[in-house]
């Protein structure tokens, strides 16, 4: 195991901890090979020392010898040792986490876990918000508070490469502090298992240069210019009442606001459906799902609960193929 | 020359008498028996069998997983068995595996003849298997649980439209009663029922092991079946302790369900080890080093499993300084443990090792278990464990530990115990044949495991994308599931085919040195004669013991009266106390099993009536079953046991092993009353308003009732004492005034949340407060019949000032009663005015 080790840490995936492009996730990674090292080592004693005793070894030691044995194998080594680890860990914890302490400066982001997607809100310095869905951006270098909460069943909110997980628990708020140090697209998905769908719950996590960030959520703040552009797809939006569910900035599409968050609670209801103010720019659809172009959305709204079983949106397979074609290429447009 | 042909006669007659005595019936009456060498057996061929079934569902979900964004099963059936993979394999054979072994090893290792209740041994088994095929049934009707074996609310409380969770929690709740009956007869058999001479410092192993995890599961059960009852109350009434909208908290399901889940992972475990404990000793040719050692590294363990349930919820946002507090607790258990696995390599190096097969899986068992004992140290530190949580590094992590620390040590003690079972061996070559390629099965799909995770693979999603670095490494897990599975089959094969072929060998084959290799398998009791022990491998150390034990040399060696005897001996140091008649082949235990499970079952389709009406049938079941197998006034005083002793047949109050059944219940149960009033106060921590402005149930209605259950405990005593000095009357007349105060002690309990009209389904407060209330009001019920009981014993005559052992049990309940009401009408009634 340890001599294939290198081989698998490199290019393990974008979903992989041993392959760390954040601060926690890289002293986590650390933690693990230092550990997977002496583990090994001593594993291999023991198996050996098992062996020497049950077959190989040609004269029994003493009874006397036999108990210094246990006592500075079972009792004296694990103490060093497990002291050693335990004293590392515990001072590594309030460092990889540090809660409170840059409380105020630059972003943090809210997110709610539902049955199976996210709804983000980036809340801004100067008191704006973001809200968007389904995949999460951060600046690399600068220390980013999340708020996790749920809005039905517990779920855990997890980027591998970046760091730890945290679960979202209905009733209660927690916190998740990441520091990204390699730009990046990474995955993110649910670790704790939530229902049907579970195995779709996740999500692209997009580390970029703080400049880049910093004009990307400009961007977002603003409606997307394709809401205005003439489209039929638009009328189809409105007609088929996806705006009831689903916002989309600049429309009188208002979704079912998370009226809940803002106060630090969790709502009741829950959030009807993913915002697609900018939903062209995602990289994926139906949280991670599906790589987004507009055939993907026409299927998606066409077939969802097939393609998500458990999903809780409608499946439109009445509209016409033009017509799938029409609202998928207005929300591809939402840049 | 015609004394010794007197001699073989007499030995001839008294072979007859015991063998007509322990007789199993004949034809289908016999499932009625209930002698421990039958029960055993069932036990843990049921227990296999499940085992089996369940290991078919681990392989429905290797093949699922087999190829990315596979589609061989639906999400659902993935997702119920997945479920039920995790949910048989802990729940229906991790546990009552080692019940089963105890049962069927236990007497002849501790030289009794029986466990002290085979009745109650034999309802755990019915009450398991029923509860067992309920369970597993399911699935073939689409109905399993399917929310993971640790059943997390909001899911398995609203989610679930049907009765998967239903079944769960009730199938289970069942189960977990047969589990609590088969440990309170072990604890017992264990302190009572050992030969004379068997202090408990020559106590075997397995024994003490056995001793250490029956009580772990006197105390670690009970408040999952807490939980168990909280949950099915949310689902079946809507009263809201896990739906943070009405102030209840999902996390409290997970506090309860780790405080038992995890002592539980120790409870599989140290019974494995125990069985390395006997066998290693055997194949080393001499005693184990450091016997001390070992037994206080399993008592640790024991301790150290109840404070360690936190790290399994490292990830949910508690307080870093807690998490720090159970990280340390989870890396200090791998101390005891390390001191275990050292006394057996310091054993073996002490000794000259014979290489058998159960040596073979003993070794495999260690290597594997090592290597999840090292994870274990692992994902014990928090930021680890923050990444390792709940992926397949977890998957991996707990099948080497339950495995290696389970399984493997299991076939060990298959092989090595199975001369026990028919006297014959199993195949040396299918054995070697079967460790290999479980080993290297095994490791071909748990080995990758840790790496699936580590590179973010969630445990429990039923398909995954390809491309992101899962898909070899899944695929050869699949393909190691299936090596597996072929060298679980061998074994399977061996069991049941080949051993017919195989002569019959010789009594002590492996030349063991404990007192379990000198029961006789075509025997059924037991111990032919009852030796006095000196050593702790008293068949190495004392000369001549099997032949004085098989001629009859030794205690007990007949059944004159023609019941079925066995000696009681004091806790410590296992003197002769009692001549125990134990019960013989009944339906009682069948037939209590049955009707209690049908109350499960009924309650999961809400079929009210059924239930209530199979709740009456268990009632009077058990009522018949104690009046008429317990208690008996023996014929005479005392019975000659040979070598000049002579014992009494009837013993009370805490000589009694009744006495001590009931003590070790009521802890149980004292456990799960305590898991209940933890949820009152964690509500209260987790809400700054803890009653919501709501009313009740005041301070009068719990002070009265308060009141009553003293004056009714009051009078129970009082009944004792009077009795004990022969004033059968007034004993009678104070057991009536003890029903009539307990019954108004119910109804003023009741009477508090009544009053003020508390909707426990309006908010988590009133609700914490009726389950409290209705909790007191039942033990109440339960404490009526009680007295009930012990009057009609009375009136009967069954009960007289010299044989009052149901009085005594009765009151040592009514202490524990007493202590119910105080904390309950203090808490509801008290706290809330203190606030």
């Amino acid at each position: 195991m340890a001599a294939t080790a290198p081989a698998l840490a490199s290019c393990s995936g974008v979903q992989s901890t041993l392959d760390p492009g954040g601060a926690e996730a890289t002293q986590i990674a650390t933690l693990f090979w230092v550990m997977t090292a002496g583990g090994f080592l001593i594993w291999a004693f023991v198996v050996a020392l098992s062996l020497y005793a049950s077959q190989w070894k040609r004269k029994s030691i003493s009874e006397r010898g036999a108990g210094r044995i246990i006592f500075w194998g079972g009792v004296v080594f694990p103490v060093t040792v497990l002291t050693a680890l335990l004293a590392y860990a515990l001072w590594l914890m309030p460092w990889l986490r540090p809660f409170g302490a840059e409380e105020g400066t630059g972003v943090r982001v809210e997110v709610v876990g539902s049955q199976f997607w996210w709804h983000v809100v980036y809340r801004r310095p100067d008191g704006t918000s973001v809200v968007s869905a389904n995949e999460i951006r951060l600046p690399v270098g600068e220390r980013v508070e999340f708020s996790l909460e749920s809005a039905d069943m517990i779920h855990s909110f997890w980027i591998p490469s970046l760091g730890g997980k945290m679960d979202m628990i209905p009733g209660r708020t927690n916190r998740l502090s990441l520091l990204a140090t390699r730009p990046g697209t990474y995955r993110g998905q649910c670790a704790e298992f939530c229902g049907i769908s579970h195995a779709y719950m996740a999500f692209p996590a997009i580390a970029m240069e703080p400049a880049d960030f910093e004009a990307w959520l400009e961007q977002r703040s603003r409606p997307s210019a394709g809401v205005w552009a003439p489209s039929a797809g638009h009328d189809l939006f409105m007609r088929e009442g996806c705006g009831t569910c689903h916002s989309v900035d600049g429309t009188e599409a208002g979704g079912t606001q998370p009226a809940g968050i803002a106060l630090g609670r969790t709502p009741a209801a829950g959030i009807a459906g993913p915002d697609l103010s900018h939903v062209g720019s995602r990289l994926t659809i139906g949280a991670g799902l599906l790589a987004n172009d507009e055939e993907a959305l026409a299927r998606f709204i066409a077939h969802s609960a097939s393609i998500k079983p458990g999903s809780q949106m409608p499946a439109y397979p009445g509209l016409s193929p033009d017509e799938l074609r029409a609202i998928a290429a207005w929300l591809k447009g939402l840049q | 020359m015609s004394d010794v042909s007197e001699a073989g006669r007499d030995r001839a007659a008294q072979e007859a008498q015991l063998r007509a005595v322990w007789a199993n019936p004949s034809g289908w009456r016999y499932w009625t028996s209930v002698n421990n060498t039958q029960v055993g057996l069932w036990y843990g061929s049921a227990a296999f069998a499940f085992m089996l079934f369940a290991g078919l569902l681990a392989l429905l979900v290797r093949a699922q997983l087999a190829v990315p964004e596979n589609d061989l099963i639906s999400a659902e059936l993935y997702n119920q068995a997945y479920t039920l993979h995790g949910t048989v394999m802990m729940f229906l054979f991790a546990v009552p595996i080692f019940e089963a072994v105890a049962i069927f090893l236990l007497p002849p290792m501790l030289g009794a003849r029986e466990l002290p209740f085979p009745r109650l041994g034999a309802f755990g088994f019915w009450s398991f298997f029923i509860g067992g095929v309920f369970v597993c049934g399911s699935i073939f009707f689409g109905a399993a649980p399917n929310s993971g074996w640790f059943m997390y609310p909001p899911l398995a409380t609203s989610e679930q439209a049907g009765i998967g969770a239903d079944i769960w929690l009730l199938g289970l709740s069942f189960i977990e009663v047969a589990s609590l009956a088969a440990a309170v007869e072990l604890i017992v058999g264990i302190m009572k029922c050992r030969a004379p001479g068997m202090r408990v410092n020559l106590m075997p192993l397995f024994a003490w092991y056995l001793l250490i995890v029956a009580g772990m599961i006197i105390f670690a059960f009970p408040p999952l079946i807490a939980g168990d009852l909280l949950f099915e109350m949310q689902r079946m009434f809507d009263w809201p302790f896990f739906d943070a909208a009405r102030g209840g908290d999902p996390l409290l399901w997970q506090h309860l369900f780790w405080i038992f889940g995890h002592p539980e992972v120790y409870i599989i475990f140290l019974p494995a080890i125990a069985l390395l404990a006997m066998i290693i000793p055997t194949f080393a040719g001499r005693p184990i080093v450091g016997y001390s050692w070992i037994v206080l590294a399993a008592v640790g363990t024991g301790f150290l499993s109840f404070g360690l349930w936190v790290h399994h919820m490292f990830a949910t946002g508690l307080p870093q300084i807690s998490l720090a507090f159970f990280s340390a607790a989870s890396e200090a258990v791998a101390i005891p443990t390390a001191v275990q696995i050292f006394v057996f390599i310091a054993t073996m190096l002490a000794g000259r090792v014979i290489f058998s097969i159960p040596m073979l899986f003993a070794m495999g068992g260690i290597a594997i278990f090592v290597m999840g004992g090292l994870t274990g140290v692992m994902v014990a530190l928090v930021p680890f464990d923050w990444q390792a949580h709940d992926t397949y590094f977890i998957v991996a992590h707990l099948h080497y530990v339950l495995i290696g620390g389970m399984l493997f040590p299991i076939f060990a003690g298959l092989y090595y115990y199975y001369p026990l079972i028919d006297g014959k061996h199993m195949s040396e070559r299918v054995g070697r044949l079967a460790f290999w390629l479980m080993f290297t099965g095994f490791n071909i799909t748990f080995l990758p495991m840790h790496i699936t995770g580590l590179r973010g693979m969630p445990r429990r999603v039923y398909t995954y994308p390809a491309d992101i670095g899962w898909d070899w490494l899944n695929l050869l897990s699949t393909v190691g599931a299936v090596v597996l599975g072929i060298g679980m089959f061998a074994v399977v094969v061996d069991v049941t085919l080949h051993r017919r072929r195989k002569p019959k060998g010789e009594q002590n084959p492996w030349n063991a040195g404990t007192l379990e290799w000198v029961s006789e398998p075509e025997e059924n009791w037991g111990v032919r004669s009852i030796p006095r022990i000196e050593s702790r491998y008293p068949l190495w150390d004392q000369k001549d013991l099997a032949r004085q034990v098989h001629a009859g040399e030794w205690y007990l060696p007949d059944a004159k009266e023609g019941r079925r005897e066995t000696l009681v001996t004091s806790v410590l140091d296992a003197e002769p106390e009692q001549v125990l008649r134990v019960g013989g082949t009944s339906y009682v235990s069948i037939f209590c099993a049955a009707t209690l499970g049908t109350v499960f079952i009924a309650l999961t389709f809400k079929f009210w009536v059924v239930s209530l009406l199979a709740g009456a049938a268990f009632l009077a079941g058990v009522i018949y079953w104690l009046w008429t197998g317990t208690g008996e006034i023996p014929e005479k005083e005392e019975k000659d046991i040979g070598h000049g002793i002579s014992l009494p047949l009837y013993a009370s109050g805490v000589k009694s092993v009744g006495w001590w059944a009931m003590f070790i219940t009521m802890s149980g149960d004292g456990t799960a009353f305590a898991s209940l009033v933890f949820g009152y106060f964690f509500f209260w921590t987790r809400h700054e308003d803890f009653m919501v402005g709501l009313e009740g149930p005041g301070m009068f209605w719990p002070l009265v009732a308060l009141a009553l259950f003293a004056a009714a405990w009051a009078a129970t005593v009082a009944a004792r004492e009077t009795n004990r000095r022969g004033g059968l009357g007034l004993s009678r007349v104070l057991l009536g005034a003890g029903v009539a105060l307990s019954i108004a002690g119910c109804a003023a309990g009741l009477a508090g949340p009544w009053s003020y009209g508390m909707d426990p389904t309006q908010h988590v407060y009133p609700a914490v407060v009726w389950v409290l209330v209705i909790w007191a009001a039942v033990h109440g019920g339960v404490g009526i019949i009680m007295q009930l009981y012990c009057l009609a014993r009375s009136i009967a005559g069954r009960l007289t000032a010299r044989h009052d052992m149901e009085l005594q049990n009765v009151t040592l309940y009514w202490h524990f009663m007493l202590v119910t009401a105080l904390i309950t009408f203090g808490v509801v009634g008290l706290f809330p005015e203190a606030l």
